[in-house]
């Protein structure tokens, strides 16, 4: 059975090629820190919304899409961390808009920003995402309805929304986005730490750890 | 690991044999860049992937217990068309089909080029050589097992 040795013999090596890339890559991108080194000044701008105090000894930096699913389910589990620990915690909003459209909806909420709104916009927006984003298609008329629902002027939110300053910042946002490796929302970093693989548990264990710092 | 190749049975069978090494090859390697390195997938590249794949896991069914054809005619019905998608997403990214026709939405477009080795080597090319391989090695064990 000459055959049958020749292909178990050719199978065991093809997956053994495949489990030694495999660990191979693992162990590269662990290596990693997501762009952090080469480009540590695109992880925080001057326009960048924070949530906190200020002196806040540790960050966390999300690069959120407003129209990312996970964003939205992982949003509250953030404001809870935040609010068990308002002394020492910190967020700094950035976005990735990768959803096609959806700097549109980011460009509202900046522009909700303006009014000192930023934030219930934000999550209004959040909350009712399945509203405005049918089949993972951002559409800005339906958000701007949402947002016409929490107390806004909407006749300046419109022309602020279309300044091409919000544009510029949008698109800086993005450009970090890039250099620091942000391939998917919501990417966290953590006083400048990525995490070591998603998840919410890697999330709240890096924070813990750098709370504990010091 | 002598396989008669005099024989034309058996000349049929190791070809059936090397068709199957490239689709097992072609698939984990799609896998790794896909999964593993996390490059974006474009509708084009799924579109191969769905005749690529099954091949991985029928063709042995042709080697084993003895060599069938009619596992052989299978592959090429998988083949022929997947040669025919990566020559299409070839003509795509190298600009030769029009941006008009290009099947792709999602963020993803299929005109992207997220890979090239040695200046001239992309994912597309590399699926070209693999279905074009495994057309002609089916090709081949086809007629060499015709009795």
């Amino acid at each position: 059975m000459k055959q049958k040795t020749l292909f178990v013999v050719a199978l065991a090596l093809l997956l053994l090629g495949f489990a030694l890339a495999v660990l191979f890559q693992t162990a590269e991108r662990e290596g990693q820190d997501g762009g952090m080194t080469a480009h540590p000044e695109a992880l925080v701008r001057m326009h960048a919304p924070v949530l906190g105090r200020p002196d806040a000894k540790v960050t966390i930096v999300e690069f959120i899409d407003p129209a990312c699913g996970t964003c939205a389910a992982l949003y509250p589990a953030v404001k809870e961390m935040l609010a068990q620990h308002p002394e020492n915690l910190r967020l700094v909003l950035r976005y990735a808009p990768y959803h096609p459209g959806v700097d549109q909806v980011i460009a509202l909420v900046e522009a909700a920003r303006r009014q000192d709104r930023l934030w219930p916009a934000l999550e209004a927006l959040l909350a009712t995402q399945e509203r405005w984003t049918p089949n993972h298609r951002p559409d800005v008329e339906q958000a701007r309805r949402v947002l016409a629902g929490i107390d806004l002027d909407m006749a300046r939110l419109a022309t602020d929304a279309a300044d091409p300053a919000i544009a510029a910042l949008i698109a800086q946002d993005a450009a970090d986005a890039r250099l620091l490796g942000v391939e998917k929302t919501p990417e966290f970093f953590v006083n400048g730490r990525p995490l070591p693989s998603f998840g919410l548990k890697q999330l709240e264990t890096l924070v813990e750890d750098e709370l504990a710092r010091r | 690991m002598n396989v008669r190749t005099d024989n034309p049975l058996s000349a049929a069978w190791l070809l059936l044999f090397l068709a199957w090494l490239v689709a097992a090859t072609a698939t984990l390697s799609a896998l790794f860049l896909g999964e593993i390195v996390g490059l974006p997938i474009c509708s084009m590249c799924w579109y191969q992937r769905i005749v690529m794949f099954p091949l991985a896991i029928i063709l042995p069914f042709g080697l084993f217990p003895d060599l069938d054809r009619r596992l052989i005619r299978c592959g090429l019905a998988l083949a022929v068309p997947g040669l025919l998608l990566a020559l299409y997403h070839h003509g795509i990214v190298s600009g030769i089909v029009p941006e008009s026709v290009q099947p792709c939405r999602q963020g993803i477009p299929c005109s992207e080029t997220v890979i090239r080795w040695f200046g001239f080597v992309t994912i597309p090319l590399l699926s070209i050589a693999a279905f074009t391989t495994l057309v002609a090695l089916l090709g081949a064990a086809l007629h060499r097992s015709r009795s």
